[in-house]
């Protein structure tokens, strides 16, 4: 078959929702989309594992502290399924690792920043997951088979999340003036990065129309973000809480909530490298994977040892 | 012989008994006993099985992609291989 009859069959597969599969022909373009964006996906989860473990252990009870813990050992998983689902394109897991550490790939920009009171855990739990359901969601149905199935399987799983964070703040809101005090501010200071989540509005997103031919991608970001502000904001008047937004406002003719400007400069800076805690995400990576080297190598010799053993009894 | 790189295995999950394993995902392990381990952790942490297979990748053959026109094809033109090509009076009541 020539490349033109591949292509043929690729683009038929996509035009009917029939998913793409590892071993199928696909353009070289496509592969390498799907895989930068599963593998940034992928080092999402783990990296958002970050900014939380430093609550762990100073967290204001029993039951919020096994919820967290719970929270983030999902969080390992979620990045689990999607390591593997990108190593169906043919990068091996070493060699996505090391992309992440050696600056080569992207995560969520959302955790460069740091989580600085116990409300910011709530607030991450609310809004960062919540933003992160949203676009999860839409990916449930992206037209590469391994993504999708992992996305189904993580959305099952991620409703608890945003649930113990809306939870956590609905309990500072009802508390003292002092904690509902930290709420807000904590809402001050995630509100903006959370729409920034949705990445850069589609008209200046490099690979947004491409995506969305593909299917790779079901809806654009700017709509996205529309959805998640829409549900959120009447979630911020149950708590009493005041989006640091000054333009926002319902539009009763759109059916929408009408909201201001996102500082793209700051969105800009932060993926360069430059915002608060990059450099601090990164050497927790590292660090994890050289104190890890000698684990790693631990279990392979012990595996080797017993292969070894095994083949001598049967000789 | 030395390994570097941890082999990638396949997880299989009974979700109940009575149920066929059903493939879950996959993961690295060093080895057999780890591999259970890690998909206990991985993908049953909701009570989702009661039974775990795994399976080294590289012991799994399968059919190529590119031949599965011929090769599902026959099923397409043997129609007699269904109840429904058999003529039975409805008298005859439910077969």
């Amino acid at each position: 078959m020539t490349e033109k009859d591949l292509q043929a069959i690729f683009d038929k597969k996509i035009e009917n929702e029939v998913k793409i599969e590892p071993k199928d022909w696909m353009p070289d373009d496509y592969r390498k989309n799907v895989l930068r964006q599963m593998a940034q996906h992928a080092h999402s989860e783990i990296v958002g594992m970050l900014p939380e473990g430093n609550w762990i252990t100073r967290a204001p009870s029993l039951r919020r502290k096994v919820a967290l813990l719970a929270k983030i050992q999902d969080e390992a998983g979620h990045g689990l399924y999607l390591y593997s689902a990108a190593e169906t394109l043919g990068r091996t897991r070493e060699r996505i690792v090391l992309d992440l550490l050696e600056g080569k790939a992207k995560y969520s920009s959302i955790f460069n920043y740091p989580a600085l009171t116990w409300a910011d855990i709530g607030a991450v739990g609310w809004l960062v997951d919540g933003a992160a359901i949203v676009n999860q969601i839409m990916l449930q149905k992206t037209s590469y088979g391994p993504y999708s199935r992992s996305m189904i399987r993580i959305c099952k799983e991620e409703s608890f999340h945003q649930r113990q964070g809306y939870e956590i703040l609905l309990t500072l809101c009802r508390g003292t003036e002092e904690q509902k005090a930290m709420a807000q501010d904590a809402l001050n200071r995630f509100w903006w990065p959370s729409l920034m989540m949705f990445g850069p509005s589609d008209k200046d997103s490099p690979h947004s129309a491409q995506s969305m031919a593909w299917k790779i991608k079901r809806m654009g970001n700017d709509e996205l973000r529309q959805k998640f502000i829409d549900q959120t904001v009447p979630q911020a008047e149950f708590l009493g809480l005041i989006i640091p937004d000054p333009d926002l406002k319902w539009n009763e003719e759109k059916g929408q909530y009408d909201w201001g400007d996102i500082d793209w400069t700051e969105f800009n800076n932060v993926i360069k490298g430059n915002g608060p805690c990059n450099k601090e995400r990164l050497a927790a990576r590292q660090a994890a994977y050289d104190n890890g080297v000698w684990v790693r190598e631990a279990a392979t010799a012990y595996a080797n040892k017993k292969s070894e053993r095994r083949n001598k009894d049967a000789a | 012989m030395e390994r570097k790189e941890w082999p990638l295995w396949e997880v299989f999950v009974r979700s109940k008994a009575g149920l066929s394993h059903k493939h879950a995902g996959s993961l690295h392990a060093p080895d057999e006993e780890m591999a259970i381990s890690n998909a206990r952790d991985v993908y049953t942490r909701r009570a989702e099985g009661v039974s775990i297979w795994v399976v080294e990748s590289k012991h799994i053959h399968s059919t190529l992609e590119t031949d599965s026109d011929s090769m599902f094809d026959p099923n397409e033109d043997k129609i007699y291989r269904h109840p429904t090509f058999y003529d039975i009076p409805d008298e005859v009541g439910h077969m």
